[in-house]
């Protein structure tokens, strides 16, 4: 299935990638080599293949719903691009 | 003290043939002469590696120690250290501090390891040729005009040029194996599940997996040692007992069964490179083992597997580059979704952003079952065509790289071509298992390594395997002549 400069439009908003609209048309050329590869795929006989998603087949471990993190605060602030009164700042998001 | 394996140099520290600090001083010098050469480093932390030098030297002084006090180790830039830059590659960790230490790091630090800094890599480990990396490319010292592999490319640079003795890689789909073979250094991938990955900068969650990289089998073992081990801050980290790898590494091979798959070997690998695992092959049957040709005819498409894999589960896990609590944010975002996109796009290099792309599509509503579902069923069959050639052999060995190191340039335009250079490293990522990468020989005075796979958690066996082998040639100890 081709991926058009309009199909790289919507999944680069999916992806919250801007792209433009003179790279669209060389991205897309891009994707659909890649696609083509990965079309391989179809050629396998997976009938009655169950997917596998950990290689030993190992679920999560779960563990006590105790309080485990730390107070980081102090420590992750100082690297955000910008913050006020111990919250990250991002511009107005409700008129 | 540069031409010494790592094992070598703890020796020669116990001894007190040298100190931590001569030892630590004489890397941290030849890395000003030569790195600007190579581009090997992105960051160099010469203040806390001679801080760590003089503390191991007083723990020697005292008769103690651990497995790696006062042997400098270079550490992949993929790797969280607490105060020093990590930034993956990318433009978009470039101001990125890392608030905390990552398990490997922490780890081979209790060891008494001294840090001399951290190494070049394709952004965030995406490319098998370091020429994605915000830094620049890495350049081979075996040829500066040619690739050093990648994506941890410029761990074995800093191997092959001698400018750190050891250090750490992270494979998701051959990223520790191919340039190792490229830089003519020996690289093990462990088990997925063996090395804690927290710290780790996530790539594809269910591949990733950190590894010793280094001059030797043996070296790789001590390091491994340390590195290995059940961690409760990765959930996908595995309990189960690390194995005596120093000890496994001098056992003889006598009736060790070789698996030698013929999709190893096709008729268009290059004649040179399939010969060099060949000698390797002989080498290791007049040693006593046992060649067992075989099969395993799913691992064709192991490639494409790995192409909607990777790319989604990285579409996933980079989504956490946002522009708002760490990392690059653009300048005077007009509204939220702006500072998103712009931050992301800014940041991220063009192979990222297209894996991010190519993830994002295999995972859109109407592809899943195509896409990831199938390549996930794929997986399942490559692990079985495992499965059961471990039912019949001990190792499965063949080429690491269908060839040598490529002049830099000569792919860029070309990913698929790019993506054609893991496919002998990738089946083994996604069923999982360990695996390492030896020198084994030179094309055109370019180095060849050869593959040894072992099943889950037999990271003992492959060492041993390489270690063998090494007693009995020399390509480990080649050294590029501008380097020696």
């Amino acid at each position: 299935m081709a991926i058009d400069s309009k199909v790289v439009a919507q999944v680069a908003h999916l992806a919250c990638l801007q792209v433009d609209d003179n790279e669209t048309a060389a991205l897309s050329e891009r994707l659909n080599d890649i696609l083509a590869m990965v079309d391989q795929l179809q050629q396998a006989d997976v009938d009655g293949v169950a997917p596998l998603a950990h290689p030993l087949d190992v679920s999560q471990p779960l563990r006590d719903d105790q309080v485990t993190e730390p107070d980081v605060r102090e420590r992750v602030m100082p690297i955000a691009p910008a913050t006020e009164a111990g919250c990250f700042l991002v511009p107005r998001v409700i008129e | 003290m540069h031409t010494k394996t790592l094992t070598e140099l703890r020796a020669g520290l116990a001894a007190r043939e040298f100190s931590s600090r001569e030892l630590t001083e004489h890397f941290l010098r030849r890395i000003r002469q030569f790195d600007g050469e190579i581009n090997s480093l992105i960051t160099v932390t010469e203040e806390q590696a001679l801080a760590q030098a003089d503390a191991a030297d007083a723990t020697l002084a005292r008769g103690e120690g651990g497995l790696l006090t006062g042997l400098p180790v270079a550490h992949k830039d993929i790797f969280c250290t607490e105060g020093v830059r990590t930034s993956c590659g990318s433009r978009m960790l470039d101001n990125f501090i890392a608030p905390y230490t990552a398990t490997v790091v922490e780890k081979m630090a209790a060891q008494g390891a001294v840090m001399l800094g951290k190494t070049n890599m394709d952004e965030f480990a995406m490319g098998s040729s370091n020429e994605t990396s915000f830094y620049g490319p890495v350049k081979n010292p075996w040829d500066q005009e040619r690739v050093p592999g990648g994506s941890s490319g410029g761990a074995a640079a800093t191997l092959a040029a001698r400018l750190a003795p050891a250090a750490t890689g992270t494979d998701t789909g051959g990223s520790i194996r191919q340039p190792a073979a490229l830089n003519g250094v020996t690289g093990l991938k462990p088990t997925y599940g063996r090395v804690s990955r927290w710290g780790m900068i996530a790539f594809a969650s269910s591949l990733d997996q950190a590894g010793p990289m280094g001059l030797s089998a043996a070296d790789c073992a001590l390091m491994l040692a340390a590195m290995a081990g059940h961690d409760d801050k990765d959930s996908t980290s595995l309990d189960e007992p690390v194995g005596d790898y120093l000890s496994d590494l001098n056992q003889n091979l006598e009736g060790l069964r070789i698996g030698v798959p013929e999709e190893f070997f096709p008729d268009t690998l290059d004649g040179a490179i399939a010969d060099s695992s060949r000698d390797a092959l002989r080498e290791l049957e007049k040693q006593g083992a046992k060649l067992v040709p075989l099969s395993l005819p799913s691992i064709n498409l192991s490639v494409p597997a790995y192409y909607v894999i990777a790319p989604a589960e990285a579409s996933s896990n980079l989504s956490r580059f946002d522009g708002v609590r760490y990392g690059h944010r653009c300048d005077d975002p007009v509204d939220l979704l702006d500072l998103y996109k712009r931050s992301r796009s800014e940041g991220f290099g063009e192979e990222v952003k297209r894996r991010i792309l190519v993830g994002t599509y295999a995972l859109s509503a109407g592809y899943y079952d195509a896409y990831y579902r199938r390549a996930q069923q794929v997986r399942r069959l490559i692990r079985d065509d495992f499965a059961r050639a471990f039912a019949e052999v001990d190792v499965i060995m063949g080429p690491t790289s269908p060839e040598t190191a490529f002049k830099i340039g000569a792919k860029v335009d070309d990913p698929i071509n790019m993506y054609m250079a893991d496919v002998f490293t990738i089946a083994v990522n996604l069923a999982g298992l360990p695996a390492l990468s030896m020198p084994s020989g030179f094309v055109n005075g370019l180095p060849v390594g050869t593959q040894v796979i072992g099943n889950y958690f037999q990271e003992g066996r492959i060492l041993n395997v390489a270690h063998r082998y090494q007693l009995a040639t020399d390509w480990h100890q080649r050294i590029p002549g501008a380097f020696a």
